[in-house]
Parts: structure tokens; C-alpha cells; sequence
């Protein structure tokens, strides 16, 4: 029942969103989700209703967390290089 | 963008489950738990996807032997009481049609389970959404009686359609609770003695993160909100110990892509408007001072509790002596337990046949351990 499930919006029509999680469209309501949304948006979706937009820059900002985690770990890691390289790519898209 | 959109949303959904950044994470949480130099270091999480994503992922075979992740009450359907499903029960057996979320179904009251009324020939409907429960109202003239379990995010979704003027033969019985109370209780228990807590992220999406800064104020425990990837998880408790090892208080949002410091206003708005909290008891656990989300005065015209006579003594005068005298579900959502404590665990409560609700609902922690194995021993020191 709460499990929180990110989707794509396709579609708008006044207060429901037409949404693809991943591959599976279903309808989403609106009415409590704080602003705009707009196909192509992502959407946090809950029972049937959007509680967020998700925006894209967020996604970086959560990925550049994990590597402040990952500072702590030794800095001559390679393999810690790499996972630092994989965030850096991710933040330019 | 060029593009294949599910592709790219595949691409993303991937960078949290990357498994070198995972075994990196994990890797983090084991040298910061040796830091701390106590056994056991025990957090808890208090929401069923965070058990859900740590059972399937594996991820508690990562965690070190120090490390104790305990579910707290978390489980919307095991913290029901069972006075709430008897009231579910009672109004079906009165011939109105009962709309709740599928693992209610399954779940027993004192007596009986709404499936179990449904066997009788009562109408019980499985709804997704409270939406779905009010264009069941639309399409009946028969009363509508949804039976709203769930915490304050999906409270909100009920107080949605409370306020979007649902037809007349619609009423709301809410069993709705509010997670804050319940960990002000578990933060006091003597028995777990939790040092930290993992919030959960979507509920944070709506009441936002600075809701805990009291919390943390009066417990001097650490609040890490986290989201429901593997990663997302591994570096909530990666930061968590990290509070607990330096001895920080304070509260950390992990999961910025969705949470804020104020949360959704307009959901929470809409939540306030319609609900209030009031103390009541959640199963197994304790009386939760302003656990439970009532309809407020003005909606009462909605609510199932006033438009109807429930007498559940009736109900409760011919409850079988049951197994669950057995059950350690309360000590379970407590964090006093674990799932293969219980003596009944797998034998005579399996999912098929549940006793305890922690055995019924997809988000509960028997039911999990029994799908997925529970603590594998991987014969990895």
C-alpha cells in the first residue's frame, strides 16, 4: 500500500496525469502535488496520486551525496576513482 | 534529448543500484560501525518499503554482525488494531459495500477477517486508490463504506477526496495513523534502545524534514531521512552510523531528489484540513498519544463512525480463543524481536495462513522474512 513508485508523465488533463511506470500507464491524480507538472516530468507517485515532481538537477545532487560518503574511504582506492568518475559523468548529462 | 524515454528512466534507476557503489556503501557502514566500538549499534527504520528493498536486495548480509537494523512499526496493515478491523467487519456484516487496500482484507480482527465476511456474502471490494472507492460509490446506490488504513501519506490521499465532494453514499471509516507519535514511544522503550532512525522518504515528501528537529531535540537521537533504492538506503545508514559515531544529533536528508526541509504544503494543507490526531491504540504496540488521524467536526457528515451504529460487542462475544495469545507480532514492531523469534514463525503462521498481521501484509516483516529468507547466512565472515 505505500510503497512510493517513481513514474514518467505522458500526458496532462486538468488534475490527471496520464503516467509510465516503466511500461505499465496508469492515471494519476493531481490534486495534492505542490506544483506544475508537465509530460516528461518525473513524479514520486503514491496510492494513485502525485506527491512530487521530481526535478532532474535533484538527481545529481543525491548521487554527489553518496560521494561525500565515499570521501571518507581511502583516496587512493581505485575503485573508488571509478565510482567518483561514474557520479561525474552522471552530473554532466 | 534524443531519446527512448523508458530507456533513459532505466539508465537512471540503475545509478541506484550500481553494486560497486553499493559494495562501496556497505564497505562505509562497516568501518564507521567498527569506529563507534559498542555491540550491538541498533537503528531502526520505520516503514515496510525500507524492509521490503533490504530483504530483496540482500542488503542485511552486507550489514556488519555490530550493526542491528531493526523494523519498527512501519507496517500500515500490522499496526491496525484489531477493534479497527472489527469495525470494517461489523459494517459489511450490516450490508453496506466495504472498500479497503488488499492486504486489509486478510488481516483478523478480534474474530474475523473482512475475506471472511466476504465468504458470508458480504461486499468487500479491494481499491488501489480512494479515488477508486468513490467511483465504486458512484456506480451503486448502496452506502460505500471506505475503510481507510495507512499513514499520513496515504491519509492524504483520502483527505483528497474527502474535499473533492464524493457522493452521498460515500463515508470514510479512518484507521489512519501519524508515524511521529509512535517513534517519541519507541525512542523510550528500554528494551531496544535505538540510537538512530531511518525515516522514511515518501512520508517525508509531505511533512518534510524539518518536522523532526523537535524530535531530535528532546531524544538527542540522529533522523536520517532515506529513500527506497538499494543505494538509497545503504547511504541513509551509512550517514546514520556516522551521527551515532560522532555522537551528532541532528537530522540529515539523504533523499533530496523528494523531500524538503517544509515538505509539501499543499498536501499537508489538505491533511490538517480533514484530520485530526487523536491518542489511540496501534496493534501490539501501545496507546499512541495523537497516533490516529480522525475526520474533523466539519467532515463528520463522512465519517462511517457517525452515520452508522457499529456494536462490535456483538462481534467480540463469540472470538475464538486463537494462536495469537503466541504471537510476538508487538514485540516485533517494537524492535524487541525479529521475525524468527517467534515460535510460530513458518509453522503454523506462514503467509498462506497467517496468525499475526506481521504475517499478512506485503510491508510486514514475518511476511518478508518468509519470502525472502530473512538474515541468509551466506557463509561470508
Amino acid at each position: 500500500m505505500c510503497l512510493g513508485v517513481p513514474g514518467r508523465v505522458v500526458s496532462v488533463r486538468e488534475s490527471v496525469a496520464e503516467v509510465d511506470f516503466w511500461g505499465v500507464r496508469r492515471e494519476v491524480c493531481l490534486d495534492i502535488v505542490d506544483e506544475p507538472v508537465a509530460p516528461g516530468d518525473y513524479i514520486l507517485n503514491h496510492v494513485g496520486f502525485a506527491i512530487r515532481r521530481i526535478p532532474p538537477e535533484d538527481i545529481g545532487q543525491t548521487l554527489a551525496l553518496y560521494e561525500t560518503l565515499l570521501a571518507e574511504a581511502a583516496k587512493d582506492d581505485l575503485m573508488v576513482a571509478d565510482v567518483r568518475g561514474e557520479i561525474e559523468a552522471t552530473n554532466r548529462k | 534529448m534524443n531519446a527512448n524515454p523508458r530507456l533513459e528512466n532505466a539508465i537512471r534507476q540503475l545509478k541506484f543500484r550500481d553494486p560497486a557503489l553499493a559494495r562501496r556503501l556497505a564497505g562505509a557502514i562497516a568501518r564507521v560501525t567498527k569506529e563507534i566500538g559498542r555491540s550491538p549499534v541498533s537503528v531502526m527504520h520505520v516503514c515496510g518499503s525500507h524492509e521490503q528493498a533490504i530483504a530483496k536486495f540482500g542488503l542485511r548480509a552486507t550489514f556488519p554482525e555490530d550493526l542491528n537494523v531493526i523494523m519498527g512499526p512501519g507496517c500500515p496493515v500490522c499496526i491496525t488494531d484489531m477493534p479497527e478491523v472489527d469495525e470494517g467487519v461489523a459494517l459489511a456484516r450490516q450490508g453496506h459495500i466495504v472498500a479497503s487496500y488488499g492486504d486489509m482484507l486478510r488481516v483478523r480482527g478480534t474474530s474475523l477477517s473482512l475475506n471472511d465476511v466476504q465468504a458470508e456474502g458480504a461486499r468487500v471490494e479491494v481499491v488501489y486508490s480512494a479515488p477508486q472507492a468513490v467511483e465504486l460509490a458512484r456506480s451503486t446506490d448502496r452506502e460505500v463504506v471506505f475503510f481507510a488504513t495507512g499513514f499520513e501519506t496515504t491519509a492524504v490521499a483520502t483527505a483528497a477526496v474527502v474535499r473533492a465532494n464524493p457522493p452521498k453514499n460515500f463515508s470514510v471509516l479512518s484507521a489512519h495513523k501519524y508515524i511521529p507519535p509512535v517513534m517519541e514511544i519507541v525512542a523510550e522503550m528500554p528494551e531496544t534502545r535505538v540510537e538512530g532512525f531511518l525515516a522514511a522518504g515518501h512520508a517525508a515528501t509531505i511533512t518534510g524534514w524539518g518536522l523532526f528537529e523537535p524530535f531530535v531535540e528532546r531524544h538527542r537521537i540522529p533522523v536520517v531521512v532515506a529513500g527506497f533504492e538499494p543505494l538509497d538506503i545503504l547511504a541513509g545508514l551509512a550517514r546514520l552510523v556516522e551521527l551515532v559515531r560522532d555522537g551528532e544529533p541532528k537530522v540529515v536528508n539523504m533523499f533530496p531528489r523528494c523531500v524538503t526541509k517544509e515538505g509539501n504544503l499543499r498536501a499537508q494543507e489538505q491533511l490538517w484540513s480533514v484530520f485530526r490526531p487523536v491518542g489511540g491504540r496501534w496493534r501490539g504496540i501501545a496507546h499512541v498519544p495523537n497516533g490516529n488521524l480522525r475526520l474533523r467536526e466539519e467532515w463528520a457528515h463522512l465519517d462511517a463512525r457517525r452515520r452508522f451504529t457499529i456494536d462490535l460487542a456483538a462481534l467480540w462475544d463469540d472470538a475464538p480463543a486463537a494462536l495469537t495469545a503466541d504471537c510476538i507480532c508487538g514485540d516485533i514492531m517494537s524492535g524487541i524481536s525479529s521475525p524468527t523469534d517467534c515460535t510460530l514463525f513458518g509453522r503454523e503462521c506462514v503467509p498462506d495462513s497467517p496468525v499475526g498481521a506481521c504475517m499478512v501484509s506485503s510491508e510486514g516483516a514475518c511476511k518478508i522474512w518468509h519470502q525472502y529468507g530473512g538474515h541468509p547466512d551466506l557463509g561470508v565472515s
